[in-house]
């Protein structure tokens, strides 16, 4: 159901989707605890198809907004929960789009504080 | 003259949801829009690591009040898929009429807040007074008016009697004589027509390609409704979805209308044939894997994304609401209307800020 | 063109839709929740609906025999009223009235004695048996 590939082959295969003419329904993201991983979902007439990158933790990647315009929203609000940066969005709030200047401490990603710095304790 | 910036915030006269957006005006046609959200914001989705999958269903429910039987329902979905659990036939049945039930206020209560947005209260008050009578059937029904909390894993846990039918069947047919009433107020009055023509147009294209869904997106002709792909009973029921090719807002004011005489319909299939049998299957064990499932809101298609791994809590879960999706169309098609008619364009979407910021 | 004239005329000359609210009250529906109580003399003080409250506003303590609510937290949903095993608790047809300052509810009951044989049917047992309790230990329905 969800298939797993190579960070490398993303763009690709994000261009290939949108040339078929399947529109972006989201993208979720997951802490596995070595690193984060990203789900693209994908539908065209109600069949739905998913892949996923991992990306570990202190890394940036890269952004889709360029393909989907609509993708900057999610990709906003993963930088708030999980406190890490796409490369090359287009409209990009800095980690203020849901949560105020005042959070530190990224809520989902227990490694991390908010704007990316290098880890910091862990407390799950 | 300079172009001037003014901001439609979270607390605003005509504005029902809690949005900030910056709006750029030149000479009264907007310019450019900014949007920034957040107000709402309550980290459901980090609860999962506190309460277990039963007591998860309660919490779900509570993201947003006007669809929270179809929340319920979608989650529930996926921890069933999971845990391979079959659903008994009734329970399926019994799930789909609360879930057009709160279809059709949801539009009722839209319904009314649009002709509130252009100035048509008395307008606005029958439309709330006809949805009133869909307020009672549910708390006749299930205990509450709003959340009406009947889905549960396995099944639902409320029952509906022979002489609960007959009595639903009655209100609704009350319910329609009402809308046809004021179905020609909505399609050939002169004041909702000057308010709503032409109004924050998106066209086919630029709908499909920024993903919008729901009403939206069947507003601008598209004809996409995730409720035919079949999930629970509704492979067994008999519909169409609604579309209207013109892309503004009083195209998706009608798409509106109509869903709501269509859900009357699919309700009264739903109870004529409604299986006997039993209403809830018990359910041991926790949830392993991962699971996606999809159904129609009142404001579009819903997603869940759900990732468990064998304990009791789960280790995520991911909600796409339908606002969400809509609002880079919304964005989209701003520029161009001008500052009186903002309200009309914002709301013509059917945005649910609770549902988006979770 | 006067499409919204025939609904005017007809709420100016019949009666009104709203009632006039302390005057006049609904009667609630028959299976409307509202007030969450319990029959303490049934209460077996298992803890089955602090387990499985959702929002955890139940507190039980089985050797005191105490049983409190924080009547501000509960949300009212019912599932301790469905998972109870002896049907103590229940929900009253009406809300509970607005206070100004916040309240909780303590009630005192009964704890369960310890049984000292289990089963009479089968001769002797050994002595300090478990209480009838503890139906359902961590698999939920």
């Amino acid at each position: 159901m969800i298939e797993r590939i190579k960070r490398s082959e993303l763009k690709n295969r994000v261009w290939e989707m949108k040339n078929m003419g399947y529109r972006l329904v989201t993208m979720s993201s997951v802490d596995t605890g070595e690193d984060i991983e990203y789900i693209y979902h994908f539908d065209k007439d109600l069949n739905m198809v998913n892949f996923a990158i991992s990306v570990p933790h202190g890394e940036s990647p890269e952004s889709i907004s360029e393909i989907y315009g609509s993708a900057l929203l999610v990709e906003n609000e993963i930088q708030d929960h999980f406190g890490v940066s796409f490369t090359g969005l287009a409209l990009d709030f800095k980690g203020s789009f849901f949560l105020e200047d005042e959070v530190q401490k990224a809520p989902f990603c227990a490694m991390s504080i908010k704007r990316q710095e290098s880890n910091a304790e862990g407390n799950e | 003259m300079a172009p001037t910036v003014i901001p439609f915030g979270p607390q605003h006269p005509v504005l029902p949801e809690p949005l900030h957006l910056q709006i750029t005006v030149v000479d009264e046609v907007v310019s450019e829009v900014l949007p920034k959200l957040g107000f709402v914001h309550r980290g459901l989705e980090n609860l999962v690591l506190k309460r277990d999958i039963h007591q998860m269903v309660q919490v779900v429910e509570r993201v947003c009040g006007i669809c929270s039987c179809i929340h319920a329902h979608t989650y529930c979905m996926a921890i069933e898929e999971l845990m391979d659990v079959q659903v008994p036939p009734r329970a399926d049945y019994l799930r789909i009429i609360w879930g057009e039930l709160h279809r059709m206020h949801s539009h009722l209560l839209w319904l009314g807040l649009l002709a509130d947005a252009f100035g048509f209260e008395s307008l606005f008050m029958q439309c709330w007074k006809i949805r009133e009578k869909v307020m009672d059937i549910q708390e006749a029904t299930s205990g509450n008016r709003v959340i009406v909390s009947v889905n549960v894993v396995g099944g639902v846990r409320r029952e509906l009697t022979p002489e609960q039918c007959t009595w639903i069947l009655e209100t609704l047919e009350e319910v329609e004589k009402e809308l046809l009433e004021i179905k020609q107020v909505f399609i050939d009055d002169f004041s909702v027509q000057k308010r709503t023509r032409g109004v924050g147009i998106l066209s086919r294209e630029e709908a499909y390609e920024s993903g919008a869904v729901g009403p939206t997106l069947r507003g601008s002709g598209v004809a996409q409704d995730v409720r035919q792909s079949g999930y629970g009973a509704y492979s067994e029921l008999d519909f169409e979805p609604v579309t209207e090719p013109d892309g503004d807002s009083y195209s998706r004011a009608k798409v509106r209308f109509r869903e709501v005489l269509q859900s009357i319909d699919l309700v009264r299939q739903g109870i004529s044939r409604l299986p006997q049998g039993e209403s809830r299957v018990k359910v041991k064990g926790w949830p392993e894997g991962e699971a996606i499932s999809r159904t129609e809101q009142p404001r579009g298609e819903l997603m869940y994304y759900i990732k468990a791994d064998g304990s009791k809590h789960l280790e995520r879960m991911r909600i796409r609401t339908p606002t969400f999706a809509n609002i880079p169309g919304m964005l989209k098609m701003l520029p161009g209307v001008d500052l009186a008619n903002v309200p009309v364009a914002v709301l013509s979407i059917d945005p649910c800020i609770s549902c988006t910021e979770r | 063109m006067l499409h919204m004239t025939p609904s005017i005329l007809k709420n100016f000359f019949s009666k009104s839709a709203t009632r006039l609210y302390p005057v006049e009250v609904r009667e609630p529906f028959e299976h409307s929740r509202g007030a969450l109580e319990i029959r303490l003399e049934d209460c077996i003080f298992c803890g089955t609906c602090m387990r499985k409250c959702p929002s955890k506003c139940i507190t039980v303590d089985k050797n005191a025999g105490t049983w409190d609510m924080d009547p501000f937290a509960c949300v009212y949903c019912g599932i301790c009223v469905d998972n109870c095993p002896t049907h103590c608790l229940y929900q009253a047809r009406e809300y509970r009235p607005p206070e100004a300052e916040k309240s909780h509810v303590f009630l005192q009951g009964e704890p369960p004695k310890k049984k000292s044989k289990k089963k009479q049917a089968s001769g002797e047992e050994e002595v300090s048996g478990q209480e009838g309790e503890d139906q359902n230990g961590g698999d939920e329905t």
